[in-house]
C-alpha cells in the first residue's frame, strides 16, 4: 500500500500515472466550457464507431446552477472531473478501477466499497448507459458506466466510462470537510495552496455572474448562433473543394453543440428557462448531438471506411 | 436420480431485480427442462449482488425417446403442400410412409425423438434461458452481443449423480462453464470449485457470501435491532428497506451509527427519508420521545478494526446530507415565518401545471373555489376550506420538497404549523391528496374533505375538459384514481351532494381555456331539454364562473363562445365525468360483493349523481334480492312487465292508464288491487324519506299478490274490457316497482 497522497494535485497525478500505466492516453482537458467530462470529444464522439479506443484526462466542469459563492463545503459551480473512457469496455473493468483507488489511498480492506446501481442517461447528448455509482463508505466516489447509446448510435462495442468526482473523493482521502480548505499541493511546501486560495474568489464571481450579471439577451443570441453555425457546418459538402479531400468536420460542429449547451445551463442558472421551454431546449442540443454523431461515424476516426 | 446446480456470476446486479431474477431463472429452466421431457421433484433459486443461482433436485438422468406420427396431405397433393408438410415435420420426403386413409392414400411422417441425455437439455435449456433472459434493462459490453443484466463472467453448471459431479459443457459467446466460482469481492476473491448445493453454500459461506437472501436479510434485522435494544431504542421497521439492503451485501456487516446533535431537532420524516433513499440507513428511533436518534447502515464488509472507519465515513456523509436537509428546513420556516405559507406558494404563479390547464397557482385559485362551494355540504366552515384550500400546494416550492417530493403535503403541515394556521387546515395540507389508492386512508376532518374532494373535482373536470380521459390500460394523468378518490371521500363519510352540480360548475372554470365552440351536434336537442330544466341559479353560478375563466384567459385567441354553448360543454362534460364516476363505482362496489345490474338499476332512478343514496340503494336493493320475496317478487315483476311489453308491441298502444277495480272479477286480481294501493301507500312516503329498506320491502310483500294474481287470473282475457284493465294493472305493478329501482336491468 503506497503512502497516502497529501494534497489534491498528488491525487490527480496518481491517477494520471496509474491510467498511463494501464494503456491508456493520457489527454489534457478539452479547452471549451463543458459541464462533465463526458462532452470532451474524447469520449462523446470516441464512444461511437469501432475503432478500440483508450483515454483518460482531467476536464474542468462547470455547472452554473451549483454556485455557492465559495461557502457550501461540497458545492461548486466549476470542479474538475476525472475521466477514463476505455472501448471495447475490457473484463477487468472493475478490478482496474478499484486499482486506481488503492492508487490514490483507498485501502480496500478497512473501507466498503459498494457498487450500487445507477443508470445513466444524458437527454442532452442523446446518450445512456448502465452502470453504478460506486460508494465508499456510503459516500458515492464515482459513476461506472457501460455506454450503451450515444447520440442515438448503438455503442458497438461498448465503452466502458469511468468519472470521478475529484475535489469530493480528495477530500474524503485527506479527511478535509470543506473543500476550500482541502491542500492543493503539498502542505509541506514553502508556498502551499489551498483549494480556497486557488478558486475561492473564483466562485464568488462566476456565482454572482452566472446568477445575476451574465447577459441573457446575448447568450440567447449565442444559443442560436451556435445552433445555426452547427448546422452550417454540418451543411457543407463532404468534399474539401480547396484540397481536394473528404474532410467532414465533426469536431468544429461539435464545439458549437458544446456551446449551445454551455450557454443553456447558463441561461438556466439565470432562472430565465421555464420548465416547458427546458425540454424543447434540451431536444434542440439533442439534435445537435445527433448531427454530430451522424457526422462523425462517417469519418475515419468515426469508423468509416478512409 | 442427478441434481443439478447452476450459477450465473456477473458484476454487481441492482438490488430491486435480484429476486424477480431467482424467479425467472427458476422457472425458465425448470419449464424448458419438462418440456424437453425430463422431471424433477425440486427447485430452489437464489439471489446474491453477483451471482444467481439455482438447484433442481432429483432431476431424471435421460428423456424418453418419443415416437410421433404425423398426418400428411394426399398421395399426389401439389409438391407445395407436400413440402411445406416435410419442412414442419422436419423429414426427408424419402422418409414419408404411404398409407391408406378413408379418403385414398396419405403421407405420414414417422418422427422419432431420441431420447437425450440430461446434460444435452440442460446445456441447451441453460444457454436459451441466458439469451433470452426477462431483466427489466439489460446491456452489452466489451464487443460481444450478448445481453445481461451488467456483464455476465462465468457460468457454473454442474449435475452430480452416485458416480459424482460433472461439467455440464456449454459455451455462451465465449464464458464456458465450468465448476468454479469466486466468494466475497474483497474477503476471498479466489477461484475455489464446488459439486453440490450443500457444498456449494458452505464453501461460499467460507469465503464470505451468505447465498440466501432471506437469511441476510434475518441477519441484518436481527443483528440491528439486537443493537438498538442494547441502546434501549428499537429500528423503525421497513420491509422494503431491508429486502433492499439485503441484495446490496453478500456479508452483511451492521454498523449502528450516530446522528449529531444538531439533526434531532429535524422531522423524524425527513431524517428518515433522507437517511433512506441517500443512504439505504435504517433509522432508530427512542421508543420514549419517538424521535429518531442513530441509524443502522449495513456493510459488506469485516474490517480489522471493527467497522470504525467504514462508521467513520458514513456518519460524515450523513452530517453533509442532513445539513442540506437542515439548511432547507432552516431556509424553509423562515420564508414561511416572513412571507406566510401563501407567500411560499408565490413561486407557482410560473409553474405549470398543464400547458393546456395553465399553472399550479391558476390551479390552486380553481381549488379555493370549489372547496368552498362544496364546504358546507361536508361539514366544513367555508372560510377554513378555502384558506386550506390557498395553501395546500405551498409546499411545492419549498426546498425541501424540491429536494425531496415524497415529502409534498406532509411538509405543508408543518409549515402551516409553523405560519400559525389552524390545525385543520394544516392537516389538510397533508391529507388533500388523499386517498392515493383503494387501501389508502380516507381523511375524514371536513375541512381535509372538502379540499380533497376539490382537489380531485378540479383534476377531473380539467382533463376532461381537455378531452385528456383515460384510455385502456393508459392514465398518465392518474384520473381512475382521482374518481375513486371522490368516491372513496363521498361513500365513507356518508356525505350527501349532487355530483352533477359540483363538476359543472368546475368545468365552468375550464371554459374558455380549452373551448372555443365547438359543435355538440346530435346532442343539442337533449341539451335544450336537460338546460331548460336546470336550476336557473345554477346556470346563472356557472356563467359567472366562466366569465371569469375567459377573462383570465384571454390572449388564447380563441373564439367567443356564447353562454348557451359554455353551458352546453359544461353539461357535456359534467354527465360524462357522472357516467365515468359510474363506471368506476360498479368497480368499487363488485369488490364489495354488489353486482353490477343492481347498480344498473339504481343508477337508472334520479338523484343518481348522490352517490352515497345512490350505494344505500343498491344495499338495499341487493338484500332484497337475496331474501325469497325479492328473488319471487323480481319474477312476478318480469312476467307483468314481458306480458305488457309484449301486448303494448302488438297492440301499438300504451297501458298506463289507470287501472279501475271496479272492473276486477277475480278475488285474486281485487286483492292485487288492495295491495298495490297499500303498497303505493307506504312506498311513496318512503322513497321520500330515503327509506329504501322500507320502500323495498313493501315492495317484495308485492310477491304474494301477484303470484297469486297469476295463478288465478288470465291476462288476455276474451273481453277486452278485462283484457284491457287487466294490462293495465300490470303496468301498475310496473309503475309501482319502478318506482323503488329500475328491476328491468337486474339479470336472471
Amino acid at each position: 500500500m503506497a503512502e497516502k497522497p497529501r494534497s489534491f494535485q498528488e491525487i490527480i497525478l496518481r491517477l494520471q500515472t496509474y491510467w498511463a500505466a494501464k494503456g491508456c492516453a493520457i489527454l489534457q482537458p478539452y479547452d471549451m466550457e463543458v459541464g462533465a467530462g463526458t462532452f470532451h470529444p474524447a469520449t462523446t464522439l470516441r464512444a461511437l464507431g469501432s475503432k478500440p479506443w483508450a483515454a483518460a484526462y482531467v476536464q474542468p466542469s462547470r455547472r452554473p446552477t451549483d454556485g455557492r459563492y465559495g461557502e457550501n463545503p461540497n458545492r461548486l459551480q466549476h470542479y474538475y472531473q476525472y475521466q477514463v473512457l476505455i472501448k471495447p469496455s475490457p473484463p477487468d473493468l472493475q478490478e482496474l478501477y478499484l486499482g486506481s483507488l488503492e492508487a490514490i489511498g483507498i485501502d480496500a480492506s478497512m473501507h466498503d466499497i459498494r457498487f450500487v446501481e445507477d443508470d445513466w442517461e444524458s437527454p442532452t447528448l442523446g446518450a445512456w448507459g448502465l452502470g453504478w455509482e460506486v460508494w465508499c463508505d456510503g459516500m458515492e466516489v464515482s459513476q461506472f458506466t457501460y455506454f450503451q447509446q450515444v447520440g442515438g448510435y448503438d455503442c458497438k462495442p461498448v465503452s466502458g466510462e469511468l468519472t470521478y468526482g475529484l475535489e469530493r473523493l480528495a477530500m474524503y482521502v485527506l479527511g478535509v470537510d470543506h473543500v476550500m480548505e482541502m491542500p492543493f499541493n503539498d502542505p509541506q511546501t514553502p508556498i502551499a495552496l489551498t483549494y480556497g486560495d486557488v478558486f475561492k474568489q473564483t466562485e464568488q464571481e462566476y456565482s454572482r455572474w452566472n446568477f445575476d450579471l451574465a447577459d441573457t439577451d446575448v447568450l440567447l443570441q449565442h444559443f442560436k448562433d451556435a445552433e445555426a453555425e452547427c448546422q452550417r457546418i454540418l451543411d457543407a459538402p463532404a468534399e474539401d473543394p480547396k484540397t481536394g479531400q473528404k474532410i467532414i468536420m465533426a469536431h468544429p460542429a461539435y464545439d458549437q453543440c458544446i456551446k449551445a449547451s454551455h450557454v443553456f445551463n447558463l441561461l438556466d442558472a439565470r432562472g430565465v428557462i421555464s420548465v416547458t421551454e427546458r425540454q424543447a431546449y434540451i431536444g434542440r442540443v439533442r439534435a445537435l448531438a445527433k448531427m454530430c454523431a451522424d457526422a462523425f461515424v462517417q469519418t475515419e476516426a468515426g469508423g468509416a471506411a478512409a | 436420480m442427478p441434481d443439478l446446480l447452476i450459477e450465473l456470476f456477473s458484476e454487481e446486479i441492482p438490488a430491486r431485480m435480484q429476486t424477480r431474477a431467482a424467479d425467472d431463472l427458476k422457472k425458465l429452466v425448470t419449464d424448458g427442462l419438462v418440456e424437453a421431457g425430463l422431471t424433477y421433484a425440486g427447485a430452489a433459486a437464489f439471489s446474491t449482488p453477483r451471482r444467481l443461482a439455482l438447484s433442481v433436485e432429483g432431476l431424471t438422468a435421460e428423456s424418453k425417446a418419443v415416437r410421433e406420427e404425423r398426418r400428411g396431405p394426399k398421395v399426389g397433393a401439389p409438391d407445395q403442400a407436400i413440402e411445406g408438410f416435410l419442412r414442419g415435420a422436419g423429414v426427408a420426403r424419402e422418409d414419408l410412409e404411404v398409407r391408406d386413409d378413408k379418403k385414398g392414400q396419405v403421407y405420414f411422417a414417422v418422427i422419432e425423438k431420441p431420447g437425450r441425455m440430461a446434460a444435452d437439455i440442460v446445456a441447451e435449456v441453460l444457454e436459451k434461458t441466458i439469451r433470452n433472459f426477462p431483466w427489466p434493462k439489460s446491456m452489452r459490453w466489451g464487443d460481444g452481443p450478448l445481453k445481461w443484466v451488467r456483464p455476465l463472467h462465468s457460468i457454473l453448471c454442474i449435475l452430480r449423480d452416485d458416480e459424482g459431479s460433472d461439467v455440464v459443457a456449454l459455451d455462451v459467446d465465449g464464458i464456458v462453464s465450468g465448476n468454479t466460482t469466486r466468494g466475497h469481492r474483497f474477503m476471498a476473491p479466489d477461484v475455489f470449485s464446488v459439486s453440490f448445493l450443500d457444498d456449494y453454500e458452505a464453501k461460499l459461506k467460507r469465503a464470505h457470501v451468505v447465498l440466501r437472501a432471506e437469511e441476510r436479510a434475518e441477519m441484518i434485522w436481527h443483528e440491528a435491532t439486537n443493537q438498538a435494544f442494547a441502546l434501549g431504542l428499537e429500528v423503525v421497521e421497513d420491509r422494503g428497506l431491508l429486502a433492499e439492503v439485503a441484495g446490496l451485501v453478500e456479508w452483511p456487516v451492521v454498523l449502528l451509527g450516530q446522528i449529531d446533535d444538531d439533526f434531532l431537532e429535524l422531522p423524524p420524516e425527513v431524517l428518515q427519508t433522507s437517511m433512506k433513499e441517500h443512504q439505504k440507513f435504517f433509522s432508530v428511533r427512542n421508543p420514549k420521545t419517538g424521535r429518531i436518534e442513530r441509524f443502522v447502515t449495513v456493510a459488506n464488509m469485516e474490517t480489522v478494526d471493527q467497522g470504525a472507519t467504514i462508521l467513520a465515513g458514513n456518519q460524515k456523509v450523513l452530517a453533509a446530507r442532513l445539513s442540506d436537509a437542515k439548511f432547507f428546513w432552516e431556509n424553509d420556516l423562515r420564508t414561511v415565518k416572513t412571507v406566510g405559507l401563501e407567500g411560499m406558494g408565490a413561486p407557482l404563479t410560473d409553474v405549470t401545471f398543464h400547458n393546456k390547464l395553465g399553472s399550479q397557482a391558476e390551479r390552486i385559485k380553481r381549488i379555493e373555489a370549489r372547496a368552498r362551494e362544496i364546504a358546507p355540504s361536508v361539514g366544513a366552515k367555508p372560510d377554513l376550506a378555502a384558506e386550506a384550500a390557498r395553501i395546500c400546494k405551498s409546499d411545492l416550492s419549498s426546498e425541501m420538497v424540491y429536494e425531496f417530493p415524497e415529502l409534498q403535503g406532509l411538509m405543508g403541515r408543518y409549515y402551516a404549523q409553523a405560519a400559525g394556521h389552524d390545525d385543520v387546515v394544516a392537516a389538510a395540507c397533508e391529507e388533500h391528496y388523499s386517498p392515493l389508492g383503494p387501501s389508502d386512508d380516507v381523511p375524514t376532518a371536513p375541512v381535509s374533505v372538502a379540499v380533497a374532494l376539490a382537489d380531485k373535482i378540479d383534476t377531473l373536470t380539467g382533463f376532461w375538459a381537455i378531452d385528456e380521459k383515460p384510455t385502456g390500460s393508459k392514465d398518465p394523468f392518474a384520473l381512475r384514481r382521482a374518481a375513486l378518490g371522490v368516491i372513496r371521500l363521498v361513500l365513507e363519510n356518508r356525505i350527501s351532494i349532487g355530483i352533477f352540480e359540483k363538476l359543472f360548475l368546475a368545468s365552468a372554470s375550464h371554459v374558455g381555456r380549452v373551448w372555443g365552440g365547438e359543435d355538440f351536434g346530435q346532442l343539442n336537442e337533449a341539451f335544450e331539454l336537460l338546460h331548460a330544466n336546470l336550476p336557473s341559479e345554477l346556470v346563472s353560478q356557472f356563467a359567472e364562473q366562466a366569465e371569469k375563466t375567459v377573462i383570465s384567459s384571454r390572449g388564447l385567441d380563441k373564439p367567443a363562445s356564447t353562454e348557451r354553448e359554455d353551458v352546453k360543454f359544461g353539461m357535456s362534460k359534467a354527465n360524462d365525468l357522472v357516467s365515468f364516476l359510474h363506471d368506476r363505482l360498479k368497480v368499487f362496489l363488485k369488490d364489495k360483493g354488489i353486482r353490477h345490474d343492481i347498480i344498473d338499476a339504481c343508477i337508472a332512478m334520479p338523484g343518481n349523481d348522490d352517490l352515497t343514496l345512490l350505494v344505500k340503494r343498491a344495499e338495499a336493493l341487493a338484500a332484497t334480492l337475496a331474501t325469497d320475496d325479492g328473488e319471487n317478487l323480481l319474477q312476478g315483476f318480469k312476467r307483468a312487465n314481458n306480458i305488457l311489453t309484449q301486448a303494448e308491441e302488438k297492440d301499438g298502444v300504451e297501458y298506463s292508464y289507470g287501472a279501475d277495480p271496479k272492473f276486477a272479477e277475480e278475488p285474486a286480481e281485487k286483492a292485487l288491487f288492495a295491495a298495490l294501493d297499500a303498497a303505493d301507500a307506504k312506498i311513496a312516503p318512503a322513497m321520500e324519506a330515503e327509506d329504501f329498506n322500507t320502500a323495498m320491502t313493501a315492495m317484495a310483500a308485492l310477491r304474494g299478490p301477484i303470484d297469486a294474481f297469476f295463478d288465478a287470473v288470465q291476462v288476455n282475457a276474451d273481453s277486452q274490457v278485462l283484457r284491457r284493465n287487466r294490462l293495465n294493472l300490470l303496468s301498475q305493478i310496473r309503475k309501482t316497482c319502478l318506482s323503488v329501482a329500475d328491476l328491468t336491468k337486474i339479470e336472471g
